[in-house]
């Protein structure tokens, strides 16, 4: 049991009393996040990665950075939920199948029943997700070391054939989108051969496009000038939370394991899959209200309907974690940011951080089991304080909010220039997003833009240019294999679904979005 | 009455303005593709060159664009003439994205750059004013008292300089 043995020593590394301070910084400012509008939590950590700069050139600073971000990010997670339930807006797209059951119970009076058996099976989620990251992350780092540059790219591709595939609307778009996000990561020097591209003489676009900048625009002020659209005015539902309504909450819970077993399960295995812990929660509520005995009750207030996209969304959202460390492929939007701030500080994600930087890694392990202890206690203490700052006017809200990002955009490089593209990306992400144009493939595709093209172009010399080495071990053929099939995924469905109409004579299924 | 009316008039529908993005789409992957042909996306004499990636993602681009743009074409009548936006709702976007333009360009102009805590101040304030109704002593309360809590910790807690004009220089901190 030598990973028990490490996490031990992870515990050593993150139970000090500096990083246990982070740690309830790192939420508590993480749930603020997620409760506002427009803060989500990958441009929550993109704005303030800039501030763990200098704290990651201290020793042992890397590991207090990564508890301060990640611990943002279960904070973000978390705050989620609050604004679903007591003002039925989801603060984050996973969140919004909380809305459906979490809502009404907030309205039949019942808020506080709603909030903590959404955090409580959060925290179940995340535990289950940890666990997972725990034992299978040593080994799939121990099997990922002996990856070369076709093997690397095949994970490349397919995570970014697994957007394709699961997208929900146009498969084009997220094509497009994607592709955006490589031509915008190409801008600069290539690091190749040290020349120019796509730079047209502007000597601004010398040092390329930031995916910081990017993340702040497109999700932060993309989404506050959607959100400004419905002139905002906040109606929401009181929450009290005191001891007994939780404690009775509790008691009710325990009806519930199989649903959050199979939640759990669910939201584990779809978030090793990019993009995975939104299809997860709706998935994940789907088979709840499929297989419970109240299913007819679903989307009128019951807890078993928070339950089911609660565990899963949290399941995912760290289980996205495990790709990030252990092949420094992020599944998500925010593990992306984190995965930037890996970068930045100098470490290289991947295999090799297992061997090297093990008290990182395990540092990092350990406090994802501490980080949603003091996650769970903080928000369960501090709902009304939470769910006051939401009833701060958004006259005020909205310029402060637009003042952090500026200040976090020009905080990355300290360069103005940078604040200019931000609005340009803002812009873009609002028309994008009313056009349902996904985000994360753009932003996954600008921070890993440059690696892909490494290994791209390094299989290339390999093998002198021919694609075949795509397919010239069982290992990278799988990969590469498996990509493809998720890129057609939606022309096989389709064609699946009208073999099966012909043959059954029933009317295909058309999935709704 | 007219007002109303006015706030309810579509601004674009959903076809044109899918088609514009895609019609972008499509300029912006040329541009990549043409660009990276012209410092090379063939096979150099040490491999791949500069170009080589970033011309094939200048066509898938231009591939998906023009995939966009046929199935916006298609669209049903009666999705394609949904609105994209509304005049009320882009007046909203608009009040916060033009004044945001201007914050900018306040912090970061050739002429007379006035920092980031002056014109940060004068935001918030203005849209508390202008949009939040609120009394002078409030405005000026708020703004200038969030715009000290973040000096103190970016300059002073986090040793993090932001842009500084002439009133910072005047109180001693340039």
């Amino acid at each position: 049991m030598h990973e028990i043995e490490s996490l031990f020593g992870g515990f050593a590394v993150a139970l000090s009393w500096f990083n246990l301070m982070l740690m309830f910084a790192g939420i508590i400012l993480g749930v603020i996040i997620g409760v506002l509008p427009g803060l989500g939590g990958a441009n929550g950590v993109a704005i303030l990665l800039p501030l763990t700069f200098t704290m990651a050139q201290t020793p042992g600073g890397q590991t207090s950075a990564i508890i301060l971000l990640s611990c943002i990010y279960w904070g973000a997670l978390f705050g989620g939920a609050i604004t679903s339930i007591l003002f039925n807006i989801p603060g984050e797209p996973w969140s919004v199948a909380t809305t459906f059951d979490g809502y009404p119970l907030a309205q039949k009076g019942r808020a506080g029943a709603a909030l903590t058996s959404a955090f409580t099976s959060s925290f179940f989620g995340a535990l289950v997700g940890v666990l997972l990251i725990t034992f299978l992350s040593p080994i799939v780092a121990r099997f990922a070391l002996r990856f070369g540059p076709p093997e690397f790219f095949g994970v490349y591709l397919l995570t970014f054939c697994a957007f394709v595939g699961m997208s929900k609307g146009s498969p084009f778009k997220t094509i497009a989108s994607m592709m955006t996000g490589f031509a915008l990561a190409a801008v600069g020097i290539d690091t190749v051969t040290g020349q120019l591209r796509l730079t047209f003489g502007f000597t601004e676009l010398l040092k390329g496009f930031d995916f910081l900048i990017a993340v702040i625009g497109l999700f932060g002020i993309g989404e506050i000038l959607l959100t400004i659209e419905e002139g905002l005015e906040f109606k929401g539902t009181q929450a009290k939370l005191n001891m007994k309504v939780v404690l009775q909450t509790w008691k009710e819970l325990p009806r519930y394991w199989k649903t959050s077993i199979r939640a759990a399960i669910v939201g584990c295995l779809m978030g090793i899959v990019p993009g995975g812990a939104t299809p997860a929660s709706f998935m994940s509520y789907g088979l709840a209200k499929k297989m419970s005995r109240d299913g007819e009750k679903f989307g009128t207030g019951v807890v078993e309907g928070v339950v089911a996209p609660e565990t899963a969304a949290h399941a995912a959202g760290t289980s996205a974690l495990l790709p990030m460390i252990t092949l420094g492929v992020p599944g998500s939007p925010t593990a992306a940011v984190l995965l930037g701030g890996l970068l930045i500080w100098g470490l290289q994600p991947g295999p090799l951080l297992f061997t090297e930087k093990a008290d990182f890694v395990w540092g990092l392990i350990a406090s994802m089991y501490l980080g949603n202890i003091v996650g769970l206690i903080v928000v369960l203490t501090c709902v009304p304080l939470f769910a006051a700052i939401l009833r701060v006017p958004f006259a005020i809200i909205a310029p402060v909010i637009l003042v952090i990002c500026a200040i976090g955009s020009f905080t990355v490089h300290d360069s103005m220039f940078d604040v200019w593209m931000m609005l340009m990306f803002g812009a873009m992400g609002y028309v994008f997003k009313k056009l349902d144009y996904p985000l994360a493939p753009m932003v996954l595709a600008l921070v890993l833009g440059d690696n892909a093209e490494d290994g791209f172009r390094q299989s290339m010399l390999l093998s002198q240019g021919n694609l075949s080495i795509f397919f010239s071990n069982s290992l990278v053929g799988t990969l590469t294999a498996l990509a493809l099939l998720l890129l057609f995924w939606p022309v096989i469905s389709r064609l699946i679904a009208i073999a099966r109409g012909r043959a059954g004579g029933a009317p295909p299924t058309t999935t709704t979005d | 009455m007219q007002q109303e009316d006015r706030d309810r008039r579509a601004v674009g529908s959903v076809r044109l303005w899918e088609s514009v993005v895609a019609v972008l789409l499509m300029a912006f992957g040329a541009l990549i593709a043409w660009d990276s042909h012209r410092i090379g996306s063939t096979w150099g004499d040490n491999g791949p060159r500069a170009g080589y990636f970033p011309f094939y993602v200048g066509l898938f681009i231009l591939v998906s664009g023009t995939a966009i743009l046929y199935s916006a074409l298609r669209m049903s009548p009666e999705e394609g003439r949904e609105p994209f936006v509304r005049w009320g709702e882009l007046r909203m976007v608009l009040t916060v994205f033009v004044p945001s333009i201007v914050y900018v360009a306040l912090i970061d102009n050739p002429w007379y750059p006035l920092g980031i805590y002056v014109p940060s101040a004068l935001f918030i304030g203005a849209f508390m004013r202008y949009l939040g109704r609120y009394g002078w002593l409030t405005v000026v309360a708020v703004s200038v008292g969030v715009m000290v809590a973040f000096f103190l910790m970016f300059e002073i807690w986090f040793q993090v300089p932001l842009p500084k004009g002439p009133l910072e220089t005047a109180l001693g901190f340039g």
